[in-house]
């Protein structure tokens, strides 16, 4: 049978980028725990527009967890309180009758906020102009089996690139660093024979354009790959700085 | 027109002196016989007068192939000869001539990233907030490619061959054999831009078989493999973007198309940060938007997911095509709430070592309904491996349609296994004791995973439940075979044209068409237009071809703003979905479809009378942007019920129930519907005119699909 929950929503809302934000308390009944976070917050939406007032504003799309396009900041935890998953596939059943959840935006000096709960995450667009692809144009490549690749990294470097740039690592950091997002893209390419050829190269541009974005260091706190829906792992960050040293040393 | 005017005015000429002769020739001779040879002469030139007529009246409504534009020669040298004798344009005036890609998924971002590496100047548009996110991105199963690598009797002709049969005979021969011959030049580009496929311990890639194939021709990366393509495309993007050789625009959406004289020059689009309206002038426009699924409400593709773009430039003057075909995916989760917002698929690459199933007994069936029973609970023997027993030689990897149909109508019959008796078993027992857990885990792992979150139910312990969604749009904007639409320098790719699939799409070939589409055909194909454009000089956006479709947005917009009524746009959205899925759904009727067109017409009234949008116009309001569509979805449903009435036949995933075998297998009428159903706008609220592009198979000989044998 189905089983529903009463809850208290408190809602960050923030009328515009450079407006002021604050929380708004909810109430919500009767919500279904087999319904998706994403879906609660569209029966509140539904509840809001019935008063003619304005919905809450959120990033989503897919509703699969794979378009990275869903984001907040649930109870202090990017993507909400269970593990391995983005918003979208958080469920209503993770919470219980009579709780009290807070919904906040990423908070990122590197993700400005749009309105209430969107934010502006086209840094991460701009760090992958920077070197994140292999320099090839369309046409005249070799055969796709041209170079025998070892499983196990095609294998590592499926799992590196199985990040789908939400930002929650940003958000899940003290700092606001992005190196796991650019770990990840780095890893990828640079196990990769494909990619190797620039590897150093890549690993420069990328940092430099990390940190020229206004986000923070990294210290290796590891909050990060705990947070990341993807499990995308912090032995990334170390293959990482290893191409970024070699990169110093080459100079 | 000139043309039709001159031959009545013949026709009235003729008549006329025939109606005087007849006069003369009775005031000089009354003579009978003579009468009678005059009339008889008399009555053969109306005759023949009206048969010309007709026949120009008919051409106009008919696309030849020379519109078509289908090269000359045999089907494997069409491509070739194409390519040989096209127009190119030169690196220099590459650099004067500026396209407008709309979308970033597949289609459009590899277009877009193609175009920029030959030096054009790209203008890419998607409403996302960034261009790594447009839907392709949720493609799980794989791609198809004739590589033959695993030496199985793969060959270009038997994917052509597949693809044709896979769409039941309703697709171009040409298009579809120049995308089986390209299909391979994809998996080359995608491994040079460091998309991990899965690969053997050997060191070389890794293929799996997909529903509609007796081959293993389908490359994947997980249960990601359109994440890691669409990645792929971002990145080549990207790096143009980096060059400077395109111009993104993220969380933008078009609007509408600007012609002038008769060629598309550019789109208005609406920034969706701060709602303002704003112009973007180009050489020619590409649509890249996807498919229409979303009239449904439920259905796989992302909430945002939309037909609008291709809805503009229909009722600018782009034909659309086949838009009953709408592909039903059989592996869905199935629908478990009112609240619920969007359907999840399940990969069909499940289906090669899942075995689908319903209880033998209905009391079986009943039980499991009322929760007494599992499905683990039920002995082997009680258990109707239904696809194993209607089609033994594909069994569980029938294409799609049929499997879809075949759970309907085990669910219609009783047997469904879940509470709303709208699921059949998808079973991995056999496969855990055949493989054992940890290859199975590690094949679909993922998907198992999110199987579980959703359900809440471990899918190792007890079988899925699925059943059919929403999935995909054959249909869509009629291009030539150079992928123009019916209005000069306007180009639609991927899923939004309707070009390759026929009436219903096999597994992992709508990755293949996105990307080749945009990587090796449209590159090609847009050049052969753009070189008569190179003497057109940028054109101002304060032209009054740009003022006015400003103007009609703005007033639409506003016109929507002003209704205030009292319903929400989802609300109203979700009744248009339900008339969808029952009337317009797996089993349609004549009836069934006039119901449909009275419902949606009821739910046009109610959207105009009485949505309701909070907030203004001139700020990020996702409400209005759900009310664009949403208002484009009712007029899609109208034209998609309209076509499946006008379609009186079944062929792939249209299947009119008046038209079945005593099996309950589709029934193609070739002698009356073997054309593509291209419709063209006449106005608001006007009925549109049908125009049909004959499918001429010169190449392959039609058969009724079987599964069976």
């Amino acid at each position: 049978m189905e089983k529903t929950i009463n809850i208290t929503l408190k809602v960050w809302r923030q009328a515009g980028p450079k407006a002021k934000g604050g929380f708004q308390t909810y109430k919500l009944e009767n919500i279904s725990t087999d319904s998706s976070f994403l879906e609660m917050l569209d029966v509140l939406n539904e509840q809001l527009i019935g008063e003619r007032k304005e919905p809450i504003a959120f990033d989503h799309d897919c509703r699969e967890g794979i378009c990275g396009m869903c984001s907040l900041y649930i109870n202090g935890h990017p993507h909400g309180p269970d593990t391995s998953v983005t918003t979208c596939q958080l469920h209503m059943r993770k919470f219980k009758d009579g709780e009290t959840i807070t919904v906040e935006p990423w908070r990122s000096a590197a993700f400005p906020v749009i309105k209430d709960l969107m934010v502006d995450r086209r840094a991460y667009d701009k760090i992958i102009q920077a070197g994140g692809f292999v320099s090839v144009n369309t046409g005249g490549v070799p055969d796709a089996n041209a170079i025998p690749i070892p499983k196990a990294k095609a294998d590592e470097a499926m799992d590196a690139a199985s990040c789908i740039g939400c930002g929650a690592c940003a958000a899940a950091c003290k700092n606001g660093s992005a190196m796991l997002f650019v770990a990840a893209k780095v890893s990828q390419l640079a196990l990769l024979p494909q990619g190797r050829v620039e590897a150093t190269r890549r690993a420069k541009a990328m940092v430099a354009k990390m940190d020229e974005l206004g986000f923070g260091n990294c210290t290796n706190t590891g909050a990060c790959a705990a947070e990341c829906p993807k499990n995308v792992s912090l032995s990334n960050i170390a293959r990482l700085n290893r191409e970024f040293i070699c990169a110093k040393f080459q100079d | 027109m000139a043309k039709k005017e001159q031959i009545a005015a013949t026709i009235k000429s003729v008549k006329e002196k025939v109606e005087a002769v007849k006069d003369k020739v009775d005031q000089i001779t009354g003579d009978p016989a003579t009468i009678e040879a005059v009339d008889a002469v008399k009555n053969a030139t109306v005759k023949i007068a009206k048969a010309v007529k007709a026949a120009v009246e008919n051409k106009d409504n008919v696309i030849t192939l020379a519109e078509a534009k289908i090269p000359e020669g045999p089907l494997a040298e069409k491509w070739t000869n194409y390519k040989a004798h096209q127009k190119l344009v030169n690196p220099a005036n590459k650099r004067r001539l500026d396209v407008i890609v709309v979308g970033t998924g597949l289609a459009g971002a590899s277009a877009a990233a193609s175009l920029a590496e030959m030096g054009f100047n790209v203008l890419d548009f998607c409403i996302q907030d960034s261009p790594r996110r447009a839907h392709s991105i949720a493609a799980q199963g794989g791609i198809n490619a004739a590589k033959n690598y695993q030496n199985d009797g793969d060959s270009v002709y038997r994917l052509f061959y597949d693809t044709i049969k896979g769409g039941d005979y309703r697709a171009r021969e040409a298009n579809v054999y120049r995308l089986a011959e390209v299909s391979n030049n994809i998996i080359d580009q995608c491994v040079a831009q460091g998309v991990p496929f899965a690969r053997e311990y050997g060191g070389l890639l890794d293929n799996r078989s997909f529903g509609g194939a007796q081959v293993s021709r389908t490359f994947y990366a997980k249960g990601q493999t359109g994440q890691q393509l669409l990645l792929g495309a971002y990145s080549a993007l990207s790096r143009q973007i980096a060059n400077g050789k395109v111009k993104m625009y993220s969380r933008y959406e078009m609007l509408d198309v600007v012609i002038i004289e008769g060629r598309a020059r550019g789109i208005i689009a609406r920034n969706l940060v701060t709602g303002k309206i704003e112009r973007f002038f180009a050489h020619a426009v590409v649509i890249g938007t996807g498919g229409y699924g979303n009239t449904f409400f439920l259905s796989t593709n992302a909430m945002a997911s939309n037909g609008s773009a291709a809805w503009q430039i229909y009722k600018k003057g782009a034909y659309f095509a086949n838009p009953c075909y709408a592909q039903i995916h059989p592996t869905c989760i199935p629908v478990h709430g009112a609240f619920q917002s969007k359907l999840t698929l399940m990969s069909e690459s499940l289906r090669n070592d899942g075995r689908i199933w319903v209880p033998k007994k209905l009391e079986d069936a009943k039980a499991l309904q009322a929760g007494k029973l599992k499905g683990r609970d039920i002995p082997e023997e009680d258990r109707d491996y239904y696809l194993e027993r209607r089609y033994p030689a594909f069994g569980n990897l029938v294409p799609r349609d049929v499997a879809s149909r075949a759970a309907k109508e085990r669910c219609d019959a009783g047997y469904g296994v879940n509470a709303t008796g709208l699921a059949v078993f998808l079973d991995f027992s056999d496969a855990i004791q055949r493989l054992g857990k940890d290859v199975v885990a590690s094949k679909y792992g993922n998907l198992f995973q999110m199987y579980e979150k959703i359900v809440d139910e471990n899918p190792y312990e007890n079988p899925m439940m699925i059943f059919p969604a929403i999935h995909y749009t054959m249909g869509g904007i009629w291009v030539d075979y150079e992928l123009q639409t019916s209005i000069k320098g306007l180009f639609c790719i991927g899923e939004a044209n309707f070009s390759d699939h026929g009436a219903n799409r096999l597994g992992a070939s709508a990755l293949m068409q996105g990307l080749a589409d945009g990587y090796f055909v449209l590159p090609y194909t847009i050049q052969n237009y753009l070189s008569d454009q190179i003497q057109v000089p940028r054109m101002s956006t304060d032209l009054p071809e740009f003022e006015e479709a400003e103007k009609a947005i703005e007033l639409k917009i506003e016109k929507l703003m002003a209704i205030q009524g009292h319903r929400s746009v989802d609300s109203i959205h979700r009744e248009l979905g339900l008339a969808m899925w029952d009337f317009v759904g797996m089993g349609r009727t004549a009836e069934g479809l006039k119901e449909a067109l009275k419902k949606i017409r009821e739910i046009k009234k109610l959207f105009w009378s009485e949505v309701f949008i909070p907030g203004t116009a001139d700020d990020l309001n996702v409400e209005l942007e759900k009310a664009i569509r949403l208002a484009d979805f009712i007029e899609i449903g109208e034209l998609m019920a309209l076509d499946g009435l006008d379609r009186e036949e079944s062929c792939g995933g249209h299947f009119r129930e008046e038209f079945q075998t005593p099996e309950g297998e589709a029934l193609r009428q070739d002698d009356k519907f073997s054309y593509v159903s291209c419709w063209k706008f006449n106005g608001e609220d006007k009925e549109p005119t049908l125009i049909k592009e004959p499918l001429n198979y010169e190449f392959v000989k039609r058969q009724t699909r079987n599964y069976k044998a």
